[in-house]
């Protein structure tokens, strides 16, 4: 008896002792040591990244999510990769050349390059991973890009000529793509393959240990082409919970991760933070948009997508739903990026605009309640979306609000995922639906917007048909000249506008977080991974 | 009984047969397939690539010819392979979290039951009294308050603000290379707070029935009985009263083994935990088939077979059942 009482005793205390450890944070824990701000870079420690999801499978041609394809990334090169800036330079390749007609892509691979288990990288591994990728019995998703390729040889062991029926410009960042190790792989089941949890690559970091569920741990490659990484370790925890991985930071044990608008904005400003860990903040390679059904009757014409826009206020939903940090967009280039048209015409937020666009397409009068009516019909839609995600579900119901000043009465539903695609888009039942895009570095969006896909199960599930964008998309990924591309995307982003199949809500911006006893850390156009081999951390604030 | 005992083995073979199809049905109900999942909303996925993918998981072949190649190598005690894209085994898969969650749950259960006894007694002997008010305050609390938000303050508390304990997952960096004493007291101090945390929740209901199985006792003749003899308060408690109301309880115990595969999502995401939990919820948003398929059938299949123990203990102790009669 005594022992329970006392039992119950400690749990009243521990309760009142975590009820005051609500209290504010800034008097807590010593402010550290003073940072040194030019160390020479040396090598050791580890750097501990948080990631939501677990990967899958380590042989990129098989993966097909972005937690697998960012460990691989670590340990695999491609022959040609994204710099800091953008711009597609040589990775296992020093040099390639392509053709003035655009058809001919050669490759000088580096020489004196080997795999993690000391075999020499050479033309062969090329091959083969090509092969792997075209041949049907692969399960894999991106097949797509290198069946453009007419002929691929290897003149000699450090040279690949590729050659393309007709030019085509995202053809070569397709060979970013993981170059897989041809001695052992080559004859063998791929999808049975041990590399697939035991990775070769030739990249920065070697494979070490996964611990399923919980962590993947690679080592710095000492032979690495450009050099050792200065950092010895590179581990990847697994924490699915973003709350739970903030408080991992907090406590210490994880040096980087992505925080949410919330965390970047309101948890993370105290003085103490900052001594402890750098912020970042750069525009995300994605965006929210609002996608009409322009088969449906009501928004096959263009003045109600537009008037739609323009009862929408995008400076209020991202204060809202991002506490600010993004950017209103008003194409599917995201700024920054070479392609993106800064002069395009936005639709401001006017709601007297729009409801002169609505009278002018035969919205004029309003029942009881204030919603515009047609021939006795109200304006009414619905804006479908996807289970589990927070920000669009506000999204949606910021717009919802805005769009009832209007006189438009707007439900939201929120279906799974799953059902969401299968029973909705590909069947195109659906009036308005609220999505975002990832889209990659290169920018071709053929498949997004032009009219030959909008069959179901296809991307350009809105069923936008516009001759002009379809020719300047063809004309857009047939050229290797800049200039030339960028005037087709230019104008792309403008009939985009004018046309409004999709009212282009925000670009979020990503939002990592790094430890500050890591050097060398340096925000550029592509994130901040691409010096990641030149990051240090000074000898005294080593921890591991 | 031998024959009582065959014949109940024997129905078994109809019943799990049932619980395939039924399996096998619901999940391909379900709208989506994997293979969408996967590849969805991907602008480098052409149509091709979905029927290759498809192809290469036997999802172009009519449903009935699905459902035969997978219990026929169900019989083969093959699960199959998962239809994500690292293409394992499912009992690989299963094989790695069943120890962490089994281990997890007994030790939650046992601490469920090992608390929630005492406290239950306790207000029993003491009802009305302001420690049994209490402890009814205290245990409902612990049913109330949602896990995730607990576990979050907890984890701030002991992981942040005092630095004591790991605020999740299952060992420290480094744990590899502890000796053996070590090692296993990072496990535990790993395991404090989620165990913690899953056993509070559980403890309203479990001691409110003990309460209520110990107040009956002892309003009991018997218990009246033995305090007229003269017996110490302590003995009467917990020698004649507790015994028979502890009977109840051990049922209840019995109903919790099945439970002790499943894990629960929200609490295995919180602390980061690589259980069953999440491995099913995966599965299931993914439409990983053959994984969701297969923790049913182990699930249905653990079901059975406590029911056929119980079944064969209950004949063993009651000849009317092993006659078939009564």
């Amino acid at each position: 008896m005594r022992i329970i009482r006392g039992a119950l005793v400690i749990v009243f205390l521990v309760a009142a002792c975590i009820l005051a450890a609500c209290s504010p944070e800034e008097h807590q824990q010593p402010v550290p040591v003073t940072r040194t701000q030019h160390s020479p870079p040396v090598t050791g420690d580890a750097i501990v990244e948080g990631t939501i999801g677990e990967a899958s499978t380590l042989i990129p041609v098989l993966a097909s999510d972005s937690a697998s394809h960012a460990v691989a990334g670590q340990i695999y090169n491609g022959l040609v990769k994204y710099d800091k800036n953008l711009t597609i330079v040589g990775d296992l390749a020093q040099t390639f050349d392509i053709s003035p007609d655009g058809l001919t892509i050669t490759f000088h691979l580096r020489k004196g390059v080997t795999w993690h288990d000391g075999s020499p990288f050479t033309a062969r591994d090329v091959l083969y991973t090509h092969r792997i990728i075209i041949d049907p019995k692969t399960p894999t998703a991106y097949a797509e890009d290198f069946k453009q390729v007419k002929t691929i040889s290897a003149p000699d062991d450090h040279t690949i000529r590729v050659t393309y029926e007709k030019p085509f410009a995202p053809a070569l960042a397709s060979w970013g793509t993981g170059i897989l190790p041809a001695h052992l792989l080559e004859g063998k089941d791929i999808t049975k393959s041990p590399l697939a949890r035991k990775p070769v690559g030739t990249g920065p970091y070697r494979f070490t240990e996964w611990v399923a569920g919980q962590k993947i741990v690679l080592d710095a490659n000492p032979t690495y082409f450009e050099g050792r990484p200065y950092i010895d370790r590179y581990i990847y925890r697994i924490i699915p919970d973003t709350s739970t991985m903030y408080m991992e930071m907090k406590a210490g044990a994880i040096d980087l991760m992505n925080l949410t608008p919330v965390q970047y904005a309101r948890q993370t400003s105290s003085r103490l933070f900052s001594s402890r860990f750098n912020k970042f903040r750069y525009p995300s390679s994605g965006y929210l948009y609002m996608g009409y059904n322009l088969r449906h009757p009501l928004f096959g014409d263009k003045r109600i997508r537009q008037a739609i826009t323009a009862a929408i206020n995008k400076d209020e939903l991202i204060q809202g739903v991002l506490f600010g940090m993004g950017q209103k967009a008003h194409g599917p280039i995201v700024p920054g990026r070479w392609a993106y048209n800064p002069n395009v015409r936005d639709i401001a937020y006017d709601p007297k605009h729009a409801a002169e666009l609505l009278a002018q397409a035969g919205w004029r009068e309003k029942n009881a309640d204030g919603i515009l009516i047609r021939n006795g019909k109200p304006f009414q839609f619905t804006i479908l979306t996807n289970q589990g995600n927070q920000q669009r579900l506000m999204s949606a119901q910021i717009i919802q609000q805005r769009l009832k000043y209007v006189g438009v009465d707007v439900k939201i539903r929120i279906v799974e995922w799953a059902t969401f695609l299968k029973e909705y888009i590909d069947k195109g039942k659906f009036e308005v639906v609220m999505l975002g895009w990832n889209i990659s570095q290169d920018p071709d969006m053929y498949d997004i917007w032009h009219s030959s896909k909008t069959n179901p199960g296809e991307l350009n599930f809105v069923g936008f048909k516009n001759a002009e964008v379809d020719r300047l998309l063809v004309e857009g990924r047939g050229t290797f000249d800049i200039e030339q591309r960028k005037k087709a995307y230019f104008r792309i982003q403008e009939i985009l506008a004018d046309e409004q199949p999709y009212t282009f809500l925000y670009v979020p911006d990503s939002l990592p977080v790094v430890s500050a006893r890591i050097r060398g850390v340096e925000p550029a156009p592509a994130g901040l991974g691409h010096n990641q081999i030149k990051w240090f951390v000074p000898k005294n604030e080593q921890v591991y | 009984m031998a024959r009582y005992i065959i014949q109940r083995i024997l129905m078994l073979i109809p019943l799990m047969l049932g619980i395939t199809l039924i399996t096998f049905t619901v999940i391909h109900l379900a709208p989506g397939e994997p293979v969408e999942m996967q590849v969805a909303m991907n602008p480098k996925v052409g149509k091709e690539a979905r029927e290759r993918l498809r192809k290469f998981y036997g999802l172009d072949k009519p449903l009935h010819e699905q459902y035969v190649t997978w219990v026929g190598k169900l019989a083969r005690l093959d699960l199959g392979r998962s239809f994500s894209s690292d293409n394992r085994p499912v009992v690989d898969k299963i094989k790695e979290r069943l120890p962490v969650t089994i281990s997890l749950n007994i030790i939650a259960l046992l601490l469920e039951f090992g608390l929630a006894i005492p406290i239950g007694i306790m207000a029993a002997t003491h009802r009305d009294t302001w420690l049994d008010k209490g402890i009814t305050v205290f245990v409902f609390v612990g049913f109330a308050v949602p896990t995730f938000w607990l576990a979050l303050l907890l984890m701030y508390f002991f992981g942040v603000k005092l630095n004591l304990l790991p605020i999740s997952g299952l060992h420290s960096l480094g744990s590899a290379n502890f000796g053996t004493v070590q090692y296993l007291w990072d496990l535990a101090k790993h395991l404090i707070m989620p165990v913690m945390v899953a056993s509070f929740g559980s403890l309203a209901g479990l001691s409110r029935y003990m309460r209520s199985t110990m107040l009956n006792v002892i309003g009991q003749d018997y218990i009246t009985t033995a305090r007229a003899k003269g017996l110490s308060e302590r003995t009467v408690i917990y020698k004649h009263a507790l015994r028979n109301a502890l009977l109840p309880l051990i049922t209840l115990l019995g109903f919790s083994i099945p439970g002790l595969i499943g894990g629960s999502v929200i609490f295995e995401t919180i602390f980061a935990i690589p259980g069953m939990g999440q491995l099913f919820y995966q599965g299931a948003m993914s439409r990983d088939y053959p994984v969701v398929m297969g923790i049913l059938v182990i699930g249905a299949f653990l079901t059975l077979i406590g029911n056929l123990v119980a079944d064969v203990s209950y004949a063993l102790a009651d000849p009317r059942i092993r006659q078939g009669g009564g």
